[in-house]
């Protein structure tokens, strides 16, 4: 028998399996569980966009297309970053199609990370830059945010995490799972200390269409930001087209060659069949956007609201789908009360440490649901915080 | 208040609460509107879509084209009313095109229908022709799908 500890690497068996994945397999496995736990839309890809991908496989579009995607879809996603964020990047040689958003941090953490290397990364956020870091060699240094901040970076934070090693630093805003956004000030306030630095931005920006009440504001728009920035983005979750897996990254010239040769060798280049519904969403989608953002955003109301009716404290979150209220005050981690709520009320909401040690106190609560879903749900949670306080 | 109309299109067991509080306004204001518009008959009823399919009820439903001569005066509005008077008569159009009123019969049997519209619409004064179709199945009703079973198929990434 083969010692596999032995002959696997390293890196790989050193990053620590997902805590939340024996989570969802307990859900996976009961029956009839009312779930707040999913990270993605529940809308279908408008039609308009799902035909656009079929008609691409009648017509026989079935080869790769060039390595950073199309010509065709790469000038559309310029065009778009310039009407919808005023960002400007050239189709030829700055703009690389991924599989998703997370290729799309991958193959930038790669392509900046020498062994030794550190990457700031503020928590909670989601879950994978921190093992990208690691088989990159690198360090991730975590920096919590505080609710009392609206989970926000501050420029004070940032400041005392870097170091002379500092290389990266990733700015997940709209933010999963705490919906916190960080505002043309506050994105100024990080700029100005990282303006002076060789430092690297990763700007994760999957969710900048999901923003209520203000639009996204991307730190690569700021004065001398754009020649330090990498924006990784994605149709996912704008456009309902999470299964296309289909993303990109914005980088200038220099750094997108370098990302470039990892994606060409690992990947080849992205989903033909997905590249053509990108097209579509692109030029005929500015209208679903819209649509959905309405709609999260009227559920963002109700879900708030609820949450603060049935005694859960929550900050109102400004981006993405999700609320990250404050389940602290019970007499119990977030692991325990999540548990609890599944087992006792068929309840499932993610607890915040699943993001993060410095989530423990908190739960990520999706509103990618139907409002009458979430209201059964809610009546739930109320009743086991009845409960709960019942036994205190 | 187009916003609370279309929410309510789509959901009418929302509540003024929870219709206040995704609007942004408050629950007298989400009342009143809807007062309102009942009342200017701008909301006119509360339904419910069912799929009589599933269940062991017998129906069937048609469409019946009707050219009419229009009346001096009244043009459509009075055969239409006499049409839209008999309880069997789901809905009353007046179209563009081929033919005038497209009208949805609902009956318990193929052969009710097919009485009804001899005997009850043919004979009446100004119309011309009818010509009924059967549905034979209902793909699509009202915005809504049917057999769409709902099932939350979403894999649990984080």
């Amino acid at each position: 028998m083969l010692n596999y500890n032995d002959i696997l690497a390293d890196k790989v068996k050193n990053i620590k399996p997902s805590g939340i994945r024996k989570f969802f397999d307990i859900l996976d496995e009961m029956k009839d569980i009312i779930s707040l736990t999913v990270g993605q839309p529940d809308f279908v890809t408008p039609w308009h966009i799902r035909e656009a991908g079929i008609e691409s496989l009648e017509k026989g579009k079935t080869y790769y297309t060039s390595n950073s995607g199309s010509l065709e879809l790469r000038e559309e996603i310029s065009r778009y970053l310039y009407r919808r964020f005023n960002l400007n990047y050239s189709a030829k040689d700055e703009i690389i199609v991924t599989v998703g958003g997370s290729e799309a941090i991958d193959i930038a953490i790669r392509a900046l990370v020498n062994p030794g290397d550190e990457v700031i990364i503020p928590v909670p956020s989601f879950v994978c830059y921190e093992p990208m870091v690691s088989l990159a060699g690198g360090k991730a240094v975590m920096v919590a945010t505080k609710e009392k901040d609206k989970f926000k970076l501050t420029a004070a934070a940032l400041q005392a995490a870097i170091t002379p090693k500092t290389k990266l630093l990733v700015l997940p805003y709209p933010n999963n799972p705490t919906g916190a956004i960080m505002t043309a000030e506050d994105l100024e306030a990080i700029a100005s200390v990282l303006r002076h630095t060789n430092i690297m931005v990763l700007a994760d920006e999957i969710y900048a269409e999901l923003t209520y009440g203000r639009k996204h504001v991307s730190i690569a728009t700021l004065d001398g930001m754009r020649e330090r920035t990498i924006i990784a983005s994605g149709f996912s979750k704008a456009y309902a087209m999470t299964g296309w897996r289909l993303g990109y990254t914005l980088a200038p010239r220099e750094i997108s060659q370098q990302m470039l040769k990892i994606h060409q060798f690992a990947i080849m280049c992205a989903p033909t069949t997905s590249q053509y519904a990108a097209i579509e969403a692109m030029r005929e989608g500015d209208e679903d956007i819209a649509n959905m953002r309405d709609e999260y955003n009227r559920r963002r109301r109700y879900i708030v609201n609820s949450l603060k009716g049935i005694g859960l404290d929550c900050f109102e979150p400004e981006g993405a789908f999700y609320v990250f209220p404050n389940i602290g005050g019970f007499g119990m981690n977030s692991d325990t009360f999540c548990e609890r709520l599944l087992y006792e009320e068929g309840v499932a909401i993610v607890p915040g440490t699943a993001f993060g040690e410095c989530g423990e106190g908190f739960a990520r609560i999706s509103y990618a649901y139907s409002v009458s879903h979430i209201a059964l749900a809610l009546d739930k949670i109320e009743k086991f915080l009845a409960k709960v306080k019942a036994e205190r | 208040m187009k916003n609370l109309l279309q929410l309510i299109e789509n959901d009418s067991k929302l509540t003024a609460e929870q219709l206040a509080v995704m609007l942004d306004t408050d629950v007298e204001e989400v009342k009143e509107s809807i007062k309102a518009f009942e009342d200017q008959g701008i909301i006119l009823a509360y339904k419910t879509i069912i799929d009589w399919d599933k269940t062991d009820r017998e129906y069937v439903t048609a469409l019946i084209e009707l050219k009419v001569a229009p009346q001096r005066d009244k043009g459509f509005e009075r055969i239409a009313e006499k049409i839209y008077n008999y309880p069997e008569v789901q809905s009353v159009y007046l179209m563009s095109g081929s033919y005038d009123l497209a009208v949805m019969l609902e009956g318990h049997t193929m052969r009710e229908v097919a009485y009804f519209v001899a005997k009850k619409l043919a004979p009446l004064e100004s119309i011309v022709s009818t010509a009924t179709h059967f549905v034979l199945r209902k793909y699509k009703d009202e915005g809504v799908i049917f057999e769409n079973i709902e099932v939350d198929e979403r894999g649990n990434c984080l």
